[in-house]
């Protein structure tokens, strides 16, 4: 058709001048001002986005026209009655009633149907002429020149939207004349019609139309009745701010000796957040403001350490560990084997970080291998803890009064045992000079996210997710599947981080392909999550965890396949040593981890201490922290990607920083938004856990009822 | 399944299949290069100065934004002659007792690499200066400064190194910036970071993913971009504006050597580096280390004799590589 090959010279002429753009905008982003609409590259998308605009415009025309064509072909005869049949079957209650009363009086009645009136006016068909565009590239660096096909483009552009309105107006009036014919030649076949054959068929219509239900059929006659106290009904009636969700069910068979540890471990992880975002809120916006002071404990390389270590070993290891000693001994149907453990690793870590954190500021480090910087009797401590965790747990689960190990304990007691490894592997001396430090430091902080905080918080979400969904997890299989392909693969990858580095050539191979086998495990869980919402995709609207739980899900599969994609030796020509391994590590430990945790601890400490937060800030968290992230990252990987160009082009390096200064700007900003996020957390966990005594009323009254002494001197 | 229903045999189970690969991964390949690898027969072992100042590069955490390893890609040959080998490493030993190996790779290169950086820029008055406030000399850097690794005093004594700071950056203090003995140690230690050559007769391990269209561009007669040149290599010293910073570095606007008609002289600065004036600080062999061609260095001067006011006679390779030739000779003697 003519108009497909249109297309096709229309497509090719925009690609053609895409590609010539797009050099151009890569140098005008060079520059820290990046995009203008005063430069050539500007004009040029502007230019693009009003042709797409007259593309579409003359498609729409070129259908009106078709319809105005359609409009005026002849109906046969045939068609004629089949269109009256549909007519009459189609008619309202009213109308019949009109029809009969008609068909009664038939003398009387001279027209029957009067449905539009309406004026004629017949419309020419017109054709847009699309502007012919000289094919030639070099002038699409002349703003002189794209200037004017603009202006010209601009009246043009205003002739076919013209064109169009004239055309719809025409196109209606041309049907409703049909209409009106048509309306003509229903009433004479109308009138022609006998009352007896129609009388009886239509009367049965109407009663049928004017069938309506009485609003008792269901319920009857009684008043109705809560006999099993299933309804819960809101008695704050009004607008509300925020969606009213589901209030959390109490869970009366807790230890309370247990709730106690494990709401000071969620605490505590708070604090930790609070601590280590506060820091890294401030190292961000040193990239921005570096002479924002001059102190040396407060200088950049001494505070980095502190925000990755604080938020690595108080926040999240913290938090994970609350709710593994919620989800452990729940799981093994049994009691936590050792209570006085748990509040040993809860000192012993917390002492870790503290110390660990002084003596960063201190300048006291290990020798900068990235999380590996407490130096040895800090990281003994933290070490400390995780034993006695192990211990604990693993006592737990022998004395389990379930027959199988629920998949949940496979990945935390896993993880701990893991960890343990790591730890020595990453601090016994006998393996660490020269390049076998750098061997083992890869090694190390890749086990360390992977085999610590992705397997443990795996372990959680296996319990909570289907717990928040009331439903079992989709598939007990795939999550072996995952846990098995995991330890395979993710043990192997470490070395990813030092592509093209000094060590072995075949070690970076390895781990490629280890990268690469990630995606098993990856997929598994990200299916096994997303199946078990299959069927009660619905409760996320009435849930305040659930949305948590999705982010993370979706997290763990875009911020997974992505580092398997940034392993790879073409792309770390791009990406390594940019800023894109930071983008990176946040959409993993913030968008997967912290809003797992997130929705865990929403989901578990109601049920500890009977309190929840106000939903309206809880949101605000949920919203602030998602919105921050991706003011964080998205600037971030795009920033990384044209410096990475940049750098293989083999210009200044200074350019890079340049380059950089907006988009550090723009993780500043999302930084200060995951940040607030935060204050609202420390909030609504204060809320959660706060010990605030408000008289009940009603429970109040009732305790009087039962306690002879004070109601009896009320009463006298 | 019943194998599964044991918490022994379960987490026995991962726990070994864990340590065997941690076994094949990490461990073993960290005894085997850390046994098998020897430093290079020239290499130099650091200092006393200048293992102190290594402990203040750890201690500050310079690593989070400086690597010291030259991949063997194409994109850092800017940073060294060959890529960093096995045996770059091998004398890094254990701090001491309570801190780790520090081979100080790192994984992000937010500031530029230092694998070389003693060759690349060994003057010690720039690094001072840098150091003190990386502004001063690049203005668009967001590197840290370091001032509380120098004092002001109002008179220094005689062995005191006293840093030329402009009056902008002292932030009303009185008195001149003095370094201390920590800076200096940095410095020290910067200043020995040198790519060891290989020994004779050894084959240079070979850049990979080299770009094809630049022989491509040469092969056409396209000369380099002098600007792109002058800010990799000179910019930080004699400044975008081409002045200079006085008491430190010399002006380049009006300098008679730039203008003038010694164009030997000019290629010998540029090549060999310069040290006879008291009052500026000295000037490394920049062309030298960066392997300039004698495009590039025409590039480069016919951009100095035309920027900033500046209105010198054009040169050509041609020209260029007769001296270039001469000078190269000259310095080998």
């Amino acid at each position: 058709m003519k108009s497909s090959s249109f297309i096709k010279r229309f497509q090719l002429l925009m690609v053609c001048t895409l590609l010539d753009a797009f050099p151009s905008i890569a140098q005008q982003a060079a520059g820290p001002s990046g995009f203008s609409f005063s430069s050539a590259s500007g004009l040029i998308w502007l230019l693009f986005a009003l042709l797409m605009v007259t593309f579409f415009s003359v498609l729409v025309l070129r259908q009106k026209a078709e319809d105005i064509k359609n409009g005026h072909k002849r109906k046969s005869g045939k068609e004629q009655q089949h269109s009256f049949n549909a007519h009459i079957r189609n008619l309202n209650s009213k109308q019949i009633s009109r029809l009969i009363n008609y068909k009664r009086n038939t003398g009387k009645a001279k027209t029957l149907l009067i449905l539009f009136l309406l004026l004629l006016l017949s419309g020419g068909t017109l054709w847009a002429q699309e502007t012919e565009k000289p094919a030639s590239g070099s002038i699409w660096n002349e703003t002189g020149i794209l200037i004017t096909i603009i202006l010209l483009l601009i009246p043009i552009l205003f002739a076919i939207i013209f064109l169009i309105v004239k055309l719809t107006n025409a196109l209606n009036q041309s049907k409703n004349q049909q209409n009106l014919k048509d309306a003509e030649k229903l009433a004479s076949y109308l009138r022609s019609l006998p009352l007896e054959e129609i009388d009886t068929e239509l009367k049965k219509r109407k009663k049928a139309l004017d069938y309506r239900l009485n609003n008792k059929e269901l319920t009857g006659d009684q008043p109705a009745e809560d006999e099993k106290g299933l309804l819960q009904i809101n008695e704050q009636t009004g607008l509300p701010i925020v969606a009213i969700k589901k209030k959390a069910l109490p869970r009366p068979n807790i230890d309370p000796e247990l709730s106690r540890m494990i709401l000071w471990y969620l605490g505590c992880a708070t604090f930790w957040l609070l601590f280590g975002t506060t820091i890294g809120e401030y190292v961000g916006i040193k990239f921005v403001a570096p002479d924002a002071d001059h102190v040396s404990w407060l200088s950049f390389g001494r505070l980095r350490p502190v925000h990755t270590n604080a938020v690595f070993w108080g926040w999240a290891s913290l938090g994970m560990l609350g709710l593994g000693y919620y989800v452990v001994p729940r799981v093994s149907n049994t009691r936590l084997a050792n209570m006085k453990f748990g509040w040993y690793a809860l000192w012993l870590i917390n002492a870790a970080v503290i110390l660990g954190t002084l003596c960063l500021m201190a300048g006291i480090n290990n020798g900068g291998g990235e999380y590996r910087e407490y130096i040895w009797p800090v990281t003994l401590l933290f070490a400390l803890g995780i034993i006695l965790t192990l211990i604990n747990f693993l006592q737990t689960i022998a004395r389990r009064t379930t027959k199988e190990i629920y998949i949940s304990n496979w990945y935390i007691v896993a993880a701990i045992i893991f960890t343990i490894v790591i730890t020595l592997v990453a601090y016994i001396p006998y393996w660490q000079n020269g390049l076998g430090e750098t061997i083992v430091q890869g090694y190390y902080m890749h086990q360390g996210v992977g085999m610590w905080f992705m397997l443990f918080t795996l372990g959680i979400v296996y319990y909570f997710l289907p717990q928040q969904l009331n439903k079992p997890i989709y598939s007990y299989s795939l999550g072996i599947l995952a846990f098995w392909t995991q330890i395979l693969f993710y043990t192997l990858i470490g070395t990813h981080h030092f592509v093209f580095s000094s060590i072995p050539w075949w070690l970076q191979t390895v781990a490629i392909v280890g990268s690469g086998g990630m995606a098993i495990p990856v997929i598994a869980g990200t299916t096994n999550f997303i199946m078990t919402f299959k069927g009660a995709w619905y409760k996320i609207k009435d849930s305040y965890t659930l949305p948590f739980f999705l982010v993370g899900i979706i997290f763990y599969f875009t911020g997974s396949m992505q580092g398997t994609a940034e392993a790879f030796r073409s792309t770390n020509l791009i990406w390594h040593f940019t800023d894109f391994t930071v983008a990176h590590s946040h959409l993993t430990m913030y968008g997967i981890i912290s809003f797992f945790l997130w929705a865990c601890i929403y989901a578990v400490i109601p049920r500890l201490t009977g309190k929840e937060a106000p939903q309206i800030t809880i949101g605000a968290h949920f919203w602030l922290a998602l919105v921050g992230l991706m003011f964080y990252t998205i600037p971030l990987m795009y920033g990384s990607t044209l410096k990475g160009l940049l750098w293989m082009e083999g210009k200044p390096f200074i350019d890079g920083v340049i380059l950089m200064a907006p988009y550090w700007l723009w993780r500043a900003i999302g930084g200060s938004l995951m940040w607030l996020s935060h204050l609202f957390f420390a909030y609504n966990m204060y809320k959660m856990l706060a010990v605030r005594h408000v008289i009940d009323v009603r429970e109040t009254a009732i305790q009087k009822l039962s306690d002879p002494n004070s109601s009896a001197h009320t009463i006298a | 399944m019943e194998f599964f229903d044991n918490h022994k045999k379960l987490f026995g189970t991962a726990a070994l299949l864990f340590v065997a690969l941690t076994t094949f991964v990490a461990i073993m390949p960290a005894i085997r290069n850390q046994n098998n690898n020897q430093p290079l027969p020239n290499a130099e072992p650091l200092s006393a100065d200048a293992a102190k100042g290594k402990a203040i590069f750890i201690a500050n955490g310079c690593v989070a934004c400086h690597t010291q390893q030259v991949r063997n890609v194409d994109m850092d040959k800017i940073w060294g002659a060959r890529p960093s080998l096995a045996a770059d490493y091998a004398d890094i030993h254990r701090t001491d007792l309570w801190r780790n190996t520090a081979t100080l790779m790192g994984t992000e290169r937010t500031g530029p690499d230092l694998t070389d950086v003693g060759n690349r820029q060994p003057s010690k008055d720039w690094n001072l200066v840098h150091l003190y406030n990386p502004r001063i000399v690049v203005k668009e850097s967001i590197m840290p400064a370091y001032p509380w690794l120098f004092t002001i005093k109002k008179e220094p004594s005689k062995s005191d190194v006293v840093v030329n700071i402009p009056a902008q950056y002292l932030n009303g203090q009185d008195g001149k910036v003095v370094a201390t003995r920590d800076a200096l140690y940095l410095i020290a230690y910067l200043q020995s970071l040198k790519q060891t050559k290989l020994p004779d007769g050894t084959e240079t391990p070979a850049f990979l993913y080299k770009k094809e269209e630049k022989k491509v561009a040469v092969a056409n007669g396209a000369e380099p971009d002098g600007q792109t040149i002058f800010t990799a290599n000179c910019q930080s010293c004699h400044q975008a504006n081409g002045e200079g910073l006085p008491g430190a570095f010399p002006p380049l606007k009006g300098s008679p050597i730039v203008l003038g008609d010694d164009l030997e002289k000019y290629v010998d600065i540029i090549m060999n580096g310069y040290d006879a004036r008291e009052e500026f600080g000295v000037m490394p062999p920049v062309g030298t280390n960066a392997q300039f061609t004698e495009h590039e260095l025409a590039a480069l001067i016919n951009y100095e004799r035309s920027s900033w006011g500046n209105n010198g006679k054009k040169v050509t390779p041609d020209e260029v590589k007769k001296i270039l030739d001469f000078v190269k000779l000259k310095a080998a003697k």
